[in-house]
């Protein structure tokens, strides 16, 4: 079984858009989208949720005023600031790490569970779909997209799937971390842009630091074709497959619109045919049995 | 005043309204909290002149004196310390530093070691005072980084920041303390349904905000109607322009190019005071 992440560095380069062509091309993989605190992967590919699990991330420090002295010895040595001056628990800033219940005098903190968010396993009419919604605001994604990955991997096996494609999140943090260690490959979807340019570099470094091999999209690369061929000349010198350029064209938005994948709203669109090739290369690429 | 800038989702053109904003007013200190991928210093191109490590406390067990008891690794919830019967392993990038280790080893022979996860980054563009963080590539943990950042915050000036994508942590660190948010959308679907994720974040945190939407005339009208049944005030339409992309794919501030925009910006600023101050 191959696992293949679709990841960018920066935000809002089209990785949800074709991780869900991809979903169409790829015919019985599973998806997996680890974009936990933004997932918009549902929006195109329709999931039907068949099981939901509670994600318990993190633990919450609670106060028992009764027994509270008020001290401010928890105060002191809380690293997160999560402490209020009148001692109370700030929700959002608590890490749940238990330093407070450890330092207090008179046993007045104990730690209780909360639910971050929740994980799904979905049936969509392209394959099985493991996705997740962090709560809002919660932190300890990368534990949730961890626990994503299980379960795709699970559907996987269950169903012989020889695929999984995770639609990762921007950024190289915590979850985008969580998304790319131990997989066959990263596909980083960049635009022809300053900003596309450095987010890919940084994206890059993250693949090699964790001994990825990568491949490169170019999205909208007419929108500015000398950052292209800059693009282009630099994962050459690199030795990096640009597996696809695509263009841009505003029927991606309306398929979005929609809420179909591109190559299924528009098959004949230019966009299409050449997500279609690279879907093609990355099979190759992957040595990958079906296409 | 401090005015955050986020979204939800990424590339809807936080960094472009920070920037533009930034440049349309005076008295400005921006600071870049995507520390994962900054990308505000390709459009200002800062003189830096101050460059600082931004590290985190990690424990260093003095294995000597250890005796492998194990209430360390039992403490740790992240699971950054391994005890064996012969040795201490710690995995410092898993490590949250909270200081835990320390408090609970009964022997007392863990002291702490500063670990490098980033850099803080300082400088100016003509007027404007810029600061930035970097992210270590392979470290997982962003926030250390942005507290740095936003340690640097000058109360007395126009302080812009410039938040990362999402809706987790990273995001709720930057706008803390703001007085204003800016949440920046597209109308997509997308767009739409990552901005009532931050619009829940909001509430939650009592940060006033209003929206700006970019690339207007793509998309459906779905996030207008959103707005007016929530009574969330639009505060800026940017339209969808070949040129405006074309400047960004470049690196350029439209406002530089475009100076109609400063105004706008201008006003933009001086409703979010106007806001602020009700």
């Amino acid at each position: 079984m191959k696992q293949l992440t679709v990841l960018s560095g920066k935000g809002g380069t089209g990785k949800t858009t074709l991780t869900a062509s991809f979903a169409v091309l790829a015919k019985k993989a599973v998806l997996a989208d680890c974009d936990v605190d933004a997932p918009d992967l549902h929006m195109l590919l329709h999931p039907e949720i068949i099981r939901t699990q509670e994600f318990r991330g993190s633990k919450l420090a609670v106060i028992d005023d009764e027994k509270c002295t008020k001290c401010g010895l928890c105060r002191g040595k809380c690293r997160f600031d999560a402490i209020t001056e009148d001692i109370k628990v700030d929700p959002i800033a608590c890490e749940g790490c238990g330093v407070c219940a450890v330092v207090c005098p008179v046993n007045a903190i104990a730690l209780t569970e909360r639910i971050s968010g929740h994980a799904y396993i979905s049936k969509t009419k392209y394959g099985f779909m493991a996705h997740a919604m962090l709560s809002p605001g919660e932190a300890n994604s990368g534990k949730l997209v961890t626990l994503v990955r299980q379960n795709a991997k699970i559907l996987a096996e269950r169903e012989q799937g020889d695929l999984i494609i995770i639609d990762g999140s921007p950024g190289i943090g915590c979850p985008v971390i969580a998304s790319v260690t131990g997989i066959d490959a990263g596909l980083v979807v960049t635009e022809p842009t300053m900003s596309g340019i450095h987010d890919l570099e940084r994206a890059l470094q993250l693949l090699r630091h964790f001994s990825v091999p990568p491949f490169v999209c170019v999205n909208m690369y007419d929108i500015n074709e000398d950052n292209a061929r800059k693009i282009v000349d630099f994962c050459e010198e690199s030795k990096i497959e640009v597996v696809g350029k695509i263009p841009f064209n505003p029927i991606v938005t309306e398929a979005m619109v929609n809420g179909k994948p591109i190559v299924e709203h528009a098959s004949e669109s230019d966009v299409a045919k050449e997500t279609e090739k690279m879907w093609k290369n990355i099979v190759s690429a992957l040595k990958l049995g079906s296409g | 005043m401090i005015v955050s800038i986020a979204s939800g989702k990424g590339g809807t053109g936080k960094t472009s309204v920070a920037v533009n904003m930034a440049l349309s007013i005076g008295n400005v200190q921006l600071l870049d909290c995507d520390v994962e991928e900054p990308n505000v210093h390709l459009f200002l191109h800062p003189d830096i002149n101050r460059v600082e490590p931004v590290s985190i406390l990690v424990p260093v067990v003095n294995e000597e004196l250890c005796d492998h008891c194990g209430k360390c690794a039992e403490f740790c919830r992240c699971n950054a310390i391994f005890v064996s019967s012969e040795r201490v392993l710690i995995f410092a990038e898993l490590c949250h530093s909270c200081g835990g280790c320390v408090l609970v080893c009964p022997r007392k022979v863990i002291t702490e070691e500063k670990h490098r996860i980033g850099t803080l980054k300082s400088g100016s563009a003509g007027d404007l005072e810029l600061v930035y963080g970097e992210l270590e590539i392979g470290e997982p943990m962003p926030i250390p980084v942005i507290k740095e950042v936003k340690r640097q915050i000058k109360k007395d000036r126009n302080v812009v920041l410039d938040s990362p994508p999402g809706t987790s942590c990273p995001v709720i660190e930057t706008v803390k303390g703001s007085d204003f948010c800016i949440l920046v959308t597209e109308p997509t679907p997308f767009g739409l349904h990552d901005l009532k994720i931050m619009v829940q974040v909001l509430d939650g945190m009592r940060t006033p905000f209003g929206i700006v939407v970019n690339r207007a005339g793509i998309g459906d009208k779905k996030v207008y109607e959103y707005c007016r049944e929530k009574n969330i005030p639009i505060l800026l339409e940017i339209p969808y322009q070949r040129k405006i992309a074309e400047l960004y794919s470049r690196g350029v501030p439209f406002s530089l190019e475009m100076p109609e925009w400063k105004e706008k910006f201008q006003t933009l600023f001086n409703e979010i005071r106007e806001l602020v101050s009700k």
